[in-house]
């Protein structure tokens, strides 16, 4: 008691026992807001009863309403009210990633067989791509990350939050609104050996912009001509052709031809279960005791950052993937928003070839997936949100998911009368 | 009008579109010139071809060197104790409540919550903000700091929605690594295990203030005020809102006050982990007096909660972070800079066991068959408390166990040394972390008799 007593008298001379009079927080500086999740904000915010949101990547049906798979809500009730909600392993829910893994290397892959992959459940494709970062960071130090221009602009923070220096790599080509292809080689051949290349497995976002199947093969020639790791990121299987076999054919390429890649993976749109955040990181290795231990070392990372993972979004993904009748509900469900992400955009290039529009607007219906990088100035973007009241990000992306037979015609007006005089 | 795998224009395209130079005149030449390559490498092994290449495709992986990482300590012992095929087998590892039947529990009113929001159609999955559930974030931070807390009625807290405790301390830490210019972080000895982790990879360094007294296995309040007392001005103090994990030792009301006033006088900066409130006495008010009496005195804070425990909602990660401030205008700017931190970790929080949260909390009716079912989870882990200890006593083991029934929450510190602990574990197929602190939530009147004689042998054969 003695001691305690006189530290106090020490401090009560100076000492206010209440607070501090001032804030540790003064230079704290108000951040930029997201500029992806802040167009949504402020398209919620806008009283205007014609307002359209093709900002944010979220799936939305003809009506402009947000879905829930049937399959989902079959997979929810009979979820709800049934098992315990322990916690999981730190690598998560292991049916979940086995089903998981047959969607990215396939059904019958000897991959799985031989038990080479080391995977672990995440926090939807975000999470996968940090842990990947910060493994990459902690295990191959002295890497880089290249990454395509442009690409989703959260793939910049993550490397940089992880520590992991950055190279961009040419990708989008703005004269055609198209790949640059030429110049994605040559970065490839240019980049020191063993570098790590950032690939999205199928429409890049935010471009729609995908290689073709003979580019893919080029590319992967090249990767492995100079020892490059591939690491994918897969947010959109299924929702790019509706068929997601197909939409992995890239992966599948690089699978043949004996690169040792990594894959994120995520459930978000293809399954519509955004908010539950479900993923999954995955990497190839060379026998089942690396994949042992790389996953162990995964664990290591997800633990000081969330301990282990949700529950609930894989408990829908395996109910979903592990019944065939509702796996079967599931892909033609899949098809459907593919389908009509697909017919909107015919009919957005229609309309603006309608209107006489002076521009050529073939990549609408070349580019694929949710995203049509349109080309559009962040000038015309702007006027398209103060005077119609159309909200997309600055970089001129639209996402297809928002259109709609009822807005496409107010759409494509729009956008004609900010284009017709550029 | 199928758009995808024909080529883009771009590959016929008569211009070269890249600024890089390139032997290749054409897009054309370049594509026959693959094909070409790809039939040669068809007709030799593929190892030949690689190997002719100077710069050649590494045959193995770039992680080959990566070694087995080690067992997580108290997620590990869930592990063994799952492999062990002893039928007398008790696992008093991993926190996580167990009924008298040895079961996991979901309370009542959590299957009640989540029914209303299967049945409810016009609920869709969509993303959540960065920050999470508003709701759920206003309820949680009047839960711990109390509705009538300065702080709230001046509307100068920032809350996040994070996943659970682990991903609270973590966003804190990170966001303490960024803005704050004191970068060392203190935390008691023992702790919890992960939180060193926690706040390492968050960017914080480490240190230890004094807490437990193995002596008298309570707490060493001397060590505690002296370590606090001279470290230096701003630095931030991770301490326990209540039921300390892993020894079960509480500062008294008493303690606390002195702690907050040394703590103000020095402005070392508060960071709670609250992941037991309403758990350790049964009372969530009386739990949260430790964050209450801090957050009403002007000063700044940050605090931790988890619904892992208090709402069994374990698996569902929920959980949030509060930041209590001087002004609305510097909690505004924190909480800008917050979703930075969250934006390239997660993007957002889960949204279901949030959901469930805010279904109780904002619900009259919910939330009071919720402080039921908490009080009784929290009485009955007091029972094996008194049921551990009596039975201690009746057999003669050797030592004063009192603390059993002195500490509080779900973790007894019991004593017993690493050997004891491995002895326990062989021979009577006991289950705990190696630091001797046994859950008293897995526990029941069935297996106390078996746990009785396992200390009881381990104390007398290993001294």
């Amino acid at each position: 008691m003695a001691l305690s007593t006189k530290l106090f008298q020490r401090s009560s001379s100076t000492a206010v026992f209440g607070a501090r009079s001032m804030s540790w927080w003064r230079s704290v500086q108000p951040a930029p807001k997201d500029p992806i999740l802040g167009v949504t904000e402020a398209f919620l915010a806008d009283p205007s009863p014609n307002k359209v949101n093709v900002g944010v990547g979220a799936y939305r049906d003809d009506n402009g309403k947000p879905v829930v798979l049937e399959c989902v809500r079959e997979a929810e009730r009979r979820v709800a009210g049934k098992l315990n909600m322990e916690y999981l392993p730190m690598g998560g829910s292991v049916k979940m990633v086995e089903e998981t893994l047959k969607l990215a290397y396939g059904e019958t892959s000897e991959f799985l067989k031989d038990k080479r992959i080391a995977a672990v459940q995440s926090l939807s494709g975000t999470g996968a791509c940090r842990l990947f970062a910060d493994f990459q960071k902690r295990f191959r130090p002295d890497s880089n990350i290249y990454i395509p221009v442009p690409t989703w602009a959260n793939h910049h923070n993550i490397w940089r939050d992880a520590q992991v220096p950055q190279r961009t790599f040419h990708y989008y080509h703005p004269e055609t609104k198209g790949l640059d292809f030429a110049g994605l080689i040559d970065d490839i051949k240019n980049a020191p050996s063993g570098s790590f290349f950032l690939l999205h497995a199928c429409a890049h976002n935010p471009t729609g912009v995908d290689p073709s199947e003979e580019q893919w093969k080029e590319i992967s020639y090249e990767i492995k001509g100079k020892g490059h790791f591939a690491f994918f990121d897969m947010a959109y299987q299924g929702f790019a052709s509706g068929d997601p076999e197909r939409d992995a054919k890239a992966i599948r390429i690089f699978l043949k031809d004996g690169h040792l890649i990594g894959i994120s993976q995520s459930y978000a749109k293809n399954m519509g279960l955004y908010g539950q955040r479900v993923g999954c990181l995955s990497l190839l290795c060379e026998d089942e005791k690396q994949a042992v231990a790389v996953k162990s070392q995964l664990q290591q990372l997800a633990r000081p950052m969330y301990s282990n993972p949700p529950v609930h979004g894989p408990l829908i993904v395996s109910t979903i993937l592990g019944d065939p009748d509702l796996k079967n509900l599931w892909l033609r469900e899949v098809k459907g928003m593919a389908d009509r992400i697909i017919g909107m955009r015919t009919a957005l290039r229609e309309n603006l070839e309608k209107l006489g529009s002076p521009i050529s607007w073939e990549h609408i219906t070349n580019q694929i997936g949710m995203f049509c990088y349109s080309g559009m100035t962040p000038e015309q973007v702007d006027r398209l949100t103060n005077e119609f009241h159309i909200y997309l990000t600055r970089n001129g992306r639209i996402s297809m998911a928002g259109v709609t037979t009822g807005n496409v015609g107010y759409l494509a007006n729009a956008i004609h009368e900010v284009t017709k005089s550029a | 009008m199928s758009p995808q795998f024909t080529s883009p224009p771009n590959s016929d395209a008569h211009s070269s579109p890249s600024s890089s130079s390139s032997l290749i005149s054409s897009a054309s030449d370049r594509r026959l010139s693959a094909l070409v390559r790809h039939l040669a490498a068809e007709e030799s092994s593929p190892m030949d071809s690689l190997s002719a290449s100077p710069t050649a495709a590494r045959a193995d992986s770039v992680f080959a060197h990566v070694v087995q990482g080690p067992e997580d300590p108290i997620l590990g012992v869930t592990v063994a104790y799952n492999k062990d095929q002893s039928p007398n087998k008790v696992n008093l590892g991993v926190g996580a409540y167990r009924t008298e039947e040895g079961k996991p529990l979901v309370l009542n009113v959590v299957r009640k919550a989540e029914q209303k929001l299967v049945n409810d159609m016009s609920r869709v999955k969509e993303y959540l903000p960065i920050v999470g559930l508003a709701e759920f974030n206003k309820l949680s931070a009047r839960l711990i700091l109390g509705a009538d807390s300065p702080p709230v009625q001046e509307n100068r807290v920032t809350t996040v929605q994070c996943l659970s405790g682990t991903g609270s301390l973590r966003v804190g830490g990170e966001f303490l690594a960024r803005h704050y210019q004191e970068r060392t972080i203190y935390i008691p000895t023992p702790t919890w295990g992960n939180h060193t982790k926690v706040f390492t990879l968050a960017g914080l360094s480490v240190k230890n203030y004094r807490y437990y007294d193995p002596a008298t296995r309570g707490l060493n309040f001397q060590g505690l005020l002296e370590d606090l007392g001279s470290a230096p001005a701003g630095a931030v103090v991770l301490l326990h809102a209540c039921a300390h994990n892993p020894t079960g030792v509480d500062p008294t009301l008493e303690q606390w006050e002195q702690i907050r006033q040394l703590m103000r006088s020095r402005a070392l900066l508060p960071f709670f982990d609250s992941a037991y409130q309403g758990f350790a006495s049964g009372s969530l008010d009386a739990d949260a007096q430790s964050v209450r009496r801090f957050a009403a005195d002007g000063g700044e804070l940050l605090v931790a909660q988890s619904y892992a425990k208090n709402m069994g909602l374990y698996g569902e990660r929920v959980g949030a972070l509060s930041i209590v401030l001087k002004t609305s205008e510097v909690a505004t700017k924190v909480e800008s800079q917050l979703k930075l931190v969250i934006r390239p970790m997660y993007s957002n929080p889960p949204i279901h066991g949030a959901s469930i949260v805010a279904t109780i909390l904002k619900d009259r009716d919910l939330f009071n068959e919720w402080t039921i079912e908490l009080k009784a989870m929290a009485d009955r882990i007091i029972s094996m408390r008194h049921q551990l200890f009596d039975s201690l006593r009746a057999k003669g083991t050797p030592g004063d166990w009192s603390h059993i029934i002195k500490q509080i929450g779900m973790f007894t510190f019991t004593g017993l040394n690493p050997e004891q602990v491995a002895f326990m574990t062989k021979e009577y197929h006991i289950y705990m972390t190696s630091d001797g602190r046994i859950s008293m939530a897995g526990l029941s009147s069935r297996t106390v008799p078996h746990l009785t004689e396992a200390i009881h042998a381990a104390v007398t054969r290993l001294a």
